[in-house]
């Protein structure tokens, strides 16, 4: 057993904890992350970044197929072939070189890395069980952030043919017919990826709307795509049992009507929940809240000088509130002034087409309780959309009427998950619908669309 | 024409000089035969000063709150006619009326805070950014406060909250120049239940709050005091006058528990007299009093009042009610005389319901011992094995130290308690 002592211990290391303990090294405090697997977490290793990987993979492909069949203007080519080895080792490789710079980075800070399993003895004492040896680590400050994984569905464990997000990003066999149980923004990514490299795709949603966390206006949007690339989307039905053999999946439809669903994987994406088991957290008996670890605006949980981030303390799970939360709590252990208070927490969804929202929604901001105006723009009417080929989607810009604060801005549309930046400034700076207006936007993007929002919701649309 | 002009008014006997405590004139006003031109302040009575004249207001001299000697000019009138004063004269006053009675923003001016330093010439002066008076209208009620990231950290690393910071930009968004203008100090506050409050209000202490400040800060700073608190059970005294007030007379005033409390430091007295003296420090004096004029604290609208309920070793409970009772109305209607303010021996003072369980009076200087009265609460008080609910009420009182051993003052206190206590006591003579 080795007897070591810190100021920062940072239990997990995905978004959330390296950024902690980048941050807290960068301050000059002693700090020690631990880690079971590589840095990176579900984001860099089997969430954010491969996924985004075989979605790139399925888009090209799928311009390559278009083009075989001469719907690619310009473009002529013969049949393609996927080869999912191939783009699986491409995929390992991005993740590897990612897991290397986060390494090198915690290096450069001079934070010391322990590998193997946490498990928290009391607030400021953990062990660590690691490969060849054991740790008993005492920190004066805590940061607890342990993540998230995949709900397991009870009729439906993972195991076999079914399989979470992270055995999807590594399959070395293109499923032929592949099940998603989950209409939520991960099973319907993976979905649209697997059906553009040739999956016949069922999406199964127990709600009766695809993409329950958006609203319809922008959902509708996704649906119709789905449609067109083949998807069969099932609203308001159940998943059953997989057969025996693992080779067909039941389907419950709102009038209880059983249908049975030839399947060579079944996706299970029905949501991910707190990583509160294993570790030793519930003998800590922190205050929860709705099954999340309860945090102030400063991370801080029930418990004097240990904090919590990323996943374990709530909605929206993103790798980026994660981040933003680590950095506040390096800096108040460093003995800073700092809240986790932002403006807005962006979320992106990179289906076909994309999905980007910061802020609140027309009927949340309604529910808010306010007057509200809203701008919305198609963006294929603008020159740039038709050369990328974008035929749908939209901007809409959510705003106060009163003083013209903007509230809340979405989009959907090709490759407008890059708007997000615009979105969150726009947001973080207090921007009203004339300081959006008055900004000029390069043409030819799409980003003109924003532009053109704004003064549609100011009553003056320029192009519309 | 004529000038007529008025004096300080010899207003008591052996008075040398009063304080002006109100101008009911300014210069110009043109005035009637019997107007108050001003109201002056001697030790205990506030005197109006009428016009003899009718005229024209030519000068007026004396700040609000001077000390003004019995017999000084302080205002000249213009009269049809002669005056009293040859004419000359005023020419002469003209240039001291505008040194002693400037505008009112003129004395604001005079205020020594306001005077600027000398300037040292070896630096250039620091060019002074302008700050705006007022920074954005007031932020409606439950309104956030919305602040670009940069200008958050800013206020975050400076400690300010945010809440209390008023935005000039669009939809009232907070400001790099807004927090300049908080940090500097000259921010308006944002509208909100609570919010800071930072203004001073500056109050001349004049008249009767002058004269209570003085007493106090003479009586506080001359005698050590010996403050004593012991506990009385009212339980049937208390009975006692309940039953006294369902059976009066209609004539007879309703009774409250001063009265019995005066009556028990007669008796008291009785045992004690030194109790009842004013010592008189400088000429090294103990002038004891054979008899009890006890003073009583009057709360009144213009401050407190010790009115004196004069030869109590000579009245029954009811005279002793009666008299209480019109020297408080007199107090507070303002028709009370120098006389009845003036003469006590010792002192009595309450607050009646709100007087707390301990308060430390200050003896009413030349006096010796005040006795201070607590509010009545109904207490477990542990008797015969159990505890039963009493009445109990508290007397916190005060004695000189110099002339009162503090065994004196004990059993003094005890005395009255006693006869508190059994309430028929107080009712045999003498």
């Amino acid at each position: 057993m080795n007897y070591l002592s810190c100021e920062v211990l940072v239990i997990g290391g995905g978004p959330g904890g390296y950024v902690t303990a980048i941050r807290a090294g960068q301050l000059g405090l002693d700090t020690i992350l631990v880690e079971k697997k590589s840095v990176g977490g579900t984001c860099l290793n089997v969430g954010c970044i491969p996924s985004k990987a075989m979605i790139h993979i399925a888009d090209e492909f799928e311009k390559v197929v278009k083009a075989s069949k001469g719907k690619a203007p310009g473009i002529s080519v013969k049949a393609p072939v996927v080869d999912l080895i191939g783009a699986v080792e491409w995929k390992d490789d991005i993740v590897r070189r990612l897991n290397g710079g986060v390494t090198s980075l915690l290096k450069k800070a001079g934070v010391t890395v322990i590998n193997g399993q946490a498990r928290m003895r009391d607030g400021k004492t953990c062990s660590v069980a690691a490969e060849k040896e054991s740790f008993q680590i005492k920190a004066k400050f805590v940061v607890m952030a342990p993540g998230s994984e995949p709900v397991e569905l009870e009729g439906l464990p993972f195991g076999g043919n079914v399989i979470s997000s992270t055995q999807a990003l590594m399959l070395e066999e293109l499923p032929k017919n592949l099940v998603v149980v989950g209409g939520g923004y991960i099973g319907l990514e993976l979905g649209t990826a697997f059906a553009k490299m040739g999956s016949k795709v069922t999406v199964l949603e127990a709600s009766e709307q695809l993409l329950p966390q958006y609203d319809k206006e922008i959902a509708n949007v996704v649906s119709r795509q789905l449609k067109k690339l083949g998807v069969d989307v099932r609203l308001s039905t159940y998943a059953g049992a997989m057969n025996a053999k693992g080779t067909a999946v039941e389907a419950v439809d709102s009038d209880n009507k059983t249908t049975k669903l030839d399947a060579d994987k079944v996706l299970v994406t029905v949501g991910r929940k707190p990583r509160l088991d294993g570790w030793g957290l519930r003998e800590l008996h922190l205050t929860m809240k709705d099954g999340f670890i309860d945090i102030d605006n400063e991370c801080r949980t029930s418990m004097t000088d240990v904090f919590a981030i990323g996943d374990v303390t709530g909605e929206p799970m993103l790798a980026h509130r994660a981040m933003a939360q680590g950095e506040v709590v390096a800096e108040l252990i460093a003995g800073k002034r700092r809240v986790f208070e932002p403006a807005a927490i962006p979320a992106v969804c990179f289906t076909d087409p994309e999905i980007v929202s910061v802020g609140l929604s027309p009927q949340e901001a309604q529910d808010a309780g306010h007057e509200v105006a809203i701008g919305k723009f198609p963006l294929p009417v603008l020159g740039r959309a038709m050369t990328l080929e974008a035929d749908a989607g939209f901007v809409r810009v959510v705003a106060r009427k009163d003083n013209e604060l903007v509230l809340g801005i979405q989009a959907v549309g090709k490759n407008i998950s890059e708007f997000a930046s615009s979105f969150s400034l726009a947001l973080e700076m207090g921007a009203c619908l004339q300081d959006i207006a008055s900004t000029i936007h390069a043409h030819p993007t799409q980003g003109e669309g924003i532009q053109e929002a704004a003064m549609l919701a100011l009553g003056h649309g320029l192009h519309i | 024409m004529g000038v007529h002009t008025i004096k300080m008014p010899d207003v008591g006997e052996g008075i040398t000089e009063a304080e002006i405590v109100e101008w009911n004139v300014a210069v110009g006003d043109q005035v009637r035969e019997d107007d108050v031109l001003a109201a002056v302040m001697t030790d205990k009575a506030t005197v109006e000063i009428p016009s003899p004249v009718e005229g024209k207001i030519v000068s007026i001299d004396g700040e609000i709150g001077a000390m003004t000697a019995v017999g000084a000019a302080i205002v000249t009138i213009e009269v049809e006619g002669a005056g009293d004063t040859p004419k000359k004269k005023p020419a002469k006053a003209a240039p001291v009326k505008k040194e002693t009675m400037p505008e009112p923003e003129k004395a604001v001016e005079k205020e020594p805070v306001a005077e600027a330093p000398p300037v040292t010439p070896v630096a250039a002066p620091k060019p002074v950014r302008s700050i705006p008076a007022t920074n954005g209208p007031p932020r409606p009620e439950g309104e956030k406060s919305l602040a670009s990231p940069s200008v958050r950290k800013r206020a975050m690393d400076a400690g300010i909250e945010l809440v209390y910071v008023r935005g000039s930009g669009p939809a009232g968004r907070i400001l790099h120049e807004d927090l300049d203008t908080y940090i500097a100090g000259k921010a308006e506050p944002v509208t909100s239940s609570f919010q800071p409050n930072n203004t001073i209000t500056e109050t001349k202490v004049i008249g009767l709050r002058r004269k209570i400040a003085e007493r106090l800060q003479d009586a506080k700073s001359r005698i050590p005091h010996i403050t004593y608190v012991d506990e009385v059970d009212m339980t049937e005294l208390e009975e006692l006058r309940a039953h006294l007030n369902k059976t009066k007379r209609e004539d007879q005033p309703k009774l409250t528990i001063l009265p019995f409390i005066m009556r028990a430091m007669v008796k008291a007295l009785r045992a004690h007299p030194k109790l009842s003296a004013h010592f008189e420090d400088e000429a090294g004096i103990v002038r004891q009093f054979g008899a009890a004029h006890i003073g009583m604290a009057v709360q009144t609208a213009n401050g407190l009042m010790v009115a004196v309920v004069r030869n109590a070793e000579a009245r029954d409970i009811w005279d002793i009610a009666a008299e209480a009772q019109r020297l408080a109305n007199a107090a507070r209607d303002g028709t009370i005389t120098r006389e009845e303010l003036t003469g006590s021996t010792i002192t009595l003072t309450s607050l009646g319901t709100i007087g707390g369980i301990v308060s430390t009076p200050v003896i009413n200087s030349p006096e010796v011992a005040i006795v201070g009265v607590n509010k009545i609460a109904m207490r477990p008080v542990y008797q015969d094995g159990t505890f039963v609910p009493r009445k109990i009420m508290n007397l916190s009182s005060s004695f000189d130290h110099r002339i009162i051993d503090g065994w004196d003052a004990a059993e003094f206190i005890q005395h009255i308690r006693g006869s508190l206590e059994t309430p028929a006591t107080l009712f045999m003579e003498p």
